[in-house]
């Protein structure tokens, strides 16, 4: 059961991304792509864990670059999009 | 940290923070896709992102504390540094670098897991198929590290030969099989360090290998499909270390990742397969059979001045080499003073344009442009017959009628502005040259088409001053 479990959670989540960006005008698309960039910037939470479980040297630094990308992918991802979003809400402002 | 809660207070705040991630994550995306709470999205996102993050501290039996914290600060300050500082035409490279970025982190901590495993201390989680999914994770992961790192190299300017050699396709095959056998060994056997790291060395061979054939014209899509391949290791390496917020977060990247990358194939009318194994974009295949016929004729920008201030209706067609010049602010300038002389103008943007699907819309919003003067494809085609200029700004393949009239054109098929059918089109061009996908357009050879060489935002500022003299 446990691995059906997995396999469910899988396809939910597909189809929720599926769905949840279709319909999305052209306009958005760079910023969409950037933001689910920022997103999976999460794998910063599981090289967290990983680093913390770390025993040998090598782990450790491996862990340590894992953190390091992981790090780097949220916050980069986060400022750029949020960069992008900007301009979105200056140009309404303008009108 | 174990002292602050007792454990199952912390198992519990843990789940239930994830579970909050997962919600703002989605909540998050799905504002992204309206132009109105798109804002309000990203923010979101951004505090899913935190709590994660913070309730991970207390995860039990970790340490490497200060190691953990020094990696965070050195990664997110340079990233944050670097994001800031970047200008707006160079969005599409940082977010391929943060992407790479993201795809590296999730195989390093794949190849923490098998590092343990190898060592006989055992996966941090034994779940369902762990072992397996981590050797699949990490060779996602890595192919989207290098893939990334060579799309940003290629954006940046760093790598602009392309390099294709014969059986292009069946050495990247037969590396694949051999990738496979070592990832077989890695998931089912007692492995070697050494087949690890050649396991490792294999895959990022083969993410250069993929990239490096691929034209720039290509690169929006490419650099989308490895945002999704990114989110698919990210949600399996979520399966490995039976973390939710993970899984959810990375498959949800990764499904929308894959329709997004094929809403952008559909709009340069590329099936993927194409982009991926054919090497458009080259420059060595941009060879027509159609010969140019014609000369290119230029006219100075005072003459330009003149023929749209005397129009009734302009279609500005921006492209690349605005952004490239950072002209969006002079171009608005201009189009509003041809507003002020009761020109009407319009910005006909191709949905291509520039480095990424929106990139033209993002720089147009900078320098203010209302929406409702800025046009998709569909809607301002059936304009341009019987509009007086069309000012084509460093716009190139995608007013390229060869995409309409010669079968033989690598762009033949995509659907294009048809700027070449207004009175009279203006181009501003840097030089002679052909564009980023090297093909030559036809348009520039048309009777009914000028060339303004020059720099765009020069160009602009010489229109401006035309148009105030009259």
């Amino acid at each position: 059961m446990e691995g059906f479990i997995a396999l469910y959670i899988f396809m939910l989540a597909a189809f929720t991304g599926y769905e949840v960006i279709s319909k999305v005008p052209t306009i958005l698309h760079t910023p969409l792509m950037s933001g689910s960039n920022f997103v999976h910037g999460i794998v910063l939470v599981g090289a967290m864990v990983a680093l913390g479980n770390a025993t040998t040297a090598a782990e450790q630094i491996i862990g340590f670059i894992a953190v390091l990308l992981g790090a780097g992918n949220a916050v980069g991802g986060y400022v750029v999009t949020e960069r992008m979003l900007e301009m979105f809400k200056s140009s309404k402002e303008d009108r | 940290m174990e002292g602050l809660f007792n454990a199952d207070l912390a198992h519990w705040l843990i789940q239930a923070s994830y579970f909050l991630a997962a919600i703002l994550f989605i909540s998050g995306l799905k504002k992204m896709s309206h132009p109105r709470t798109a804002r309000g999205g990203v923010v979101w996102a951004g505090v899913g992102m935190v709590i994660a993050t913070l309730v991970t501290f207390i995860e039990p039996h970790m340490h490497n504390y200060l190691l953990m914290t020094t990696a965070i600060f050195v990664g997110g300050i340079m990233a944050w540094w670097t994001g800031k500082r970047v200008a707006m035409t160079d969005m599409p490279q940082m977010i391929a670098l943060y992407n790479g970025m993201g795809g590296g982190s999730a195989a390093a901590i794949a190849a923490v897991e098998l590092l343990r495993v190898h060592t006989g201390a055992g996966l941090t989680h034994e779940a369902f198929a762990a072992r397996e999914l981590a050797v699949i994770g990490a060779l996602i992961g890595t192919i989207a590290f290098s893939g990334s790192l060579i799309a940003f190299a290629k954006l940046q300017g760093w790598q602009r030969k392309v390099y294709r050699f014969p059986a292009q396709n069946f050495v990247n095959l037969a590396l694949f099989l051999g990738l496979l056998v070592l990832g077989f060994m890695l998931a089912r056997t007692e492995f070697s360090s050494n087949t690890l790291y050649a396991f490792f060395a294999l895959a990022l061979i083969i993410g250069i290998m993929m990239t490096i054939p691929i034209g720039g014209a290509d690169m929006p899509v490419v650099i989308s499909l490895y945002n999704a391949l990114t989110g698919l290791a990210v949600g399996i390496e979520g399966f490995v270390l039976q973390n939710p917020a993970m899984m959810i977060a990375g498959i949800v990247v990764g499904s929308a990742g894959t329709l997004l990358t094929q809403l952008m194939a559909k709009a340069m009318n590329r099936p993927l397969s194409n982009v991926l194994f054919s090497g458009f974009g080259t420059g060595d295949d941009g060879s027509s059979t159609m010969s140019v016929s014609g000369s290119m004729k230029s006219i100075d920008a005072a003459d330009a001045a003149i023929t749209m201030a005397y129009g009734e209706k302009v279609i500005f067609v921006p492209g690349y080499g605005m952004a490239v010049a950072q002209a969006q602010h002079k171009i608005w300038e201009l189009a509003k003073l041809l507003q002020q002389q009761g020109v009407k103008v319009f910005f006909a943007i191709h949905p291509v344009a520039g480095r990424m699907p929106g990139h033209m819309n993002v720089l147009l919003a900078e320098a203010g442009v209302p929406y409702d003067l800025i046009y998709d494809l569909e809607d301002i085609n059936s304009q341009f017959p019987t509009c007086d200029v069309a000012l084509v700004i460093g716009a190139n393949d995608v007013v390229n009628p060869a995409a309409r009239k010669d079968t033989s054109s690598p762009i033949y098929g995509m659907p294009i502005l048809d700027a070449d059918k207004a009175r009279n089109v203006i181009v501003i061009k840097r030089g002679q040259g052909t564009g980023f996908s090297g093909i030559e357009n036809l348009l520039f050879f048309e009777d009914n088409t000028r060339m303004c060489y020059g720099d765009a935002q020069d160009v602009a500022q010489k229109l401006i001053t035309g148009v105030k003299a009259l």
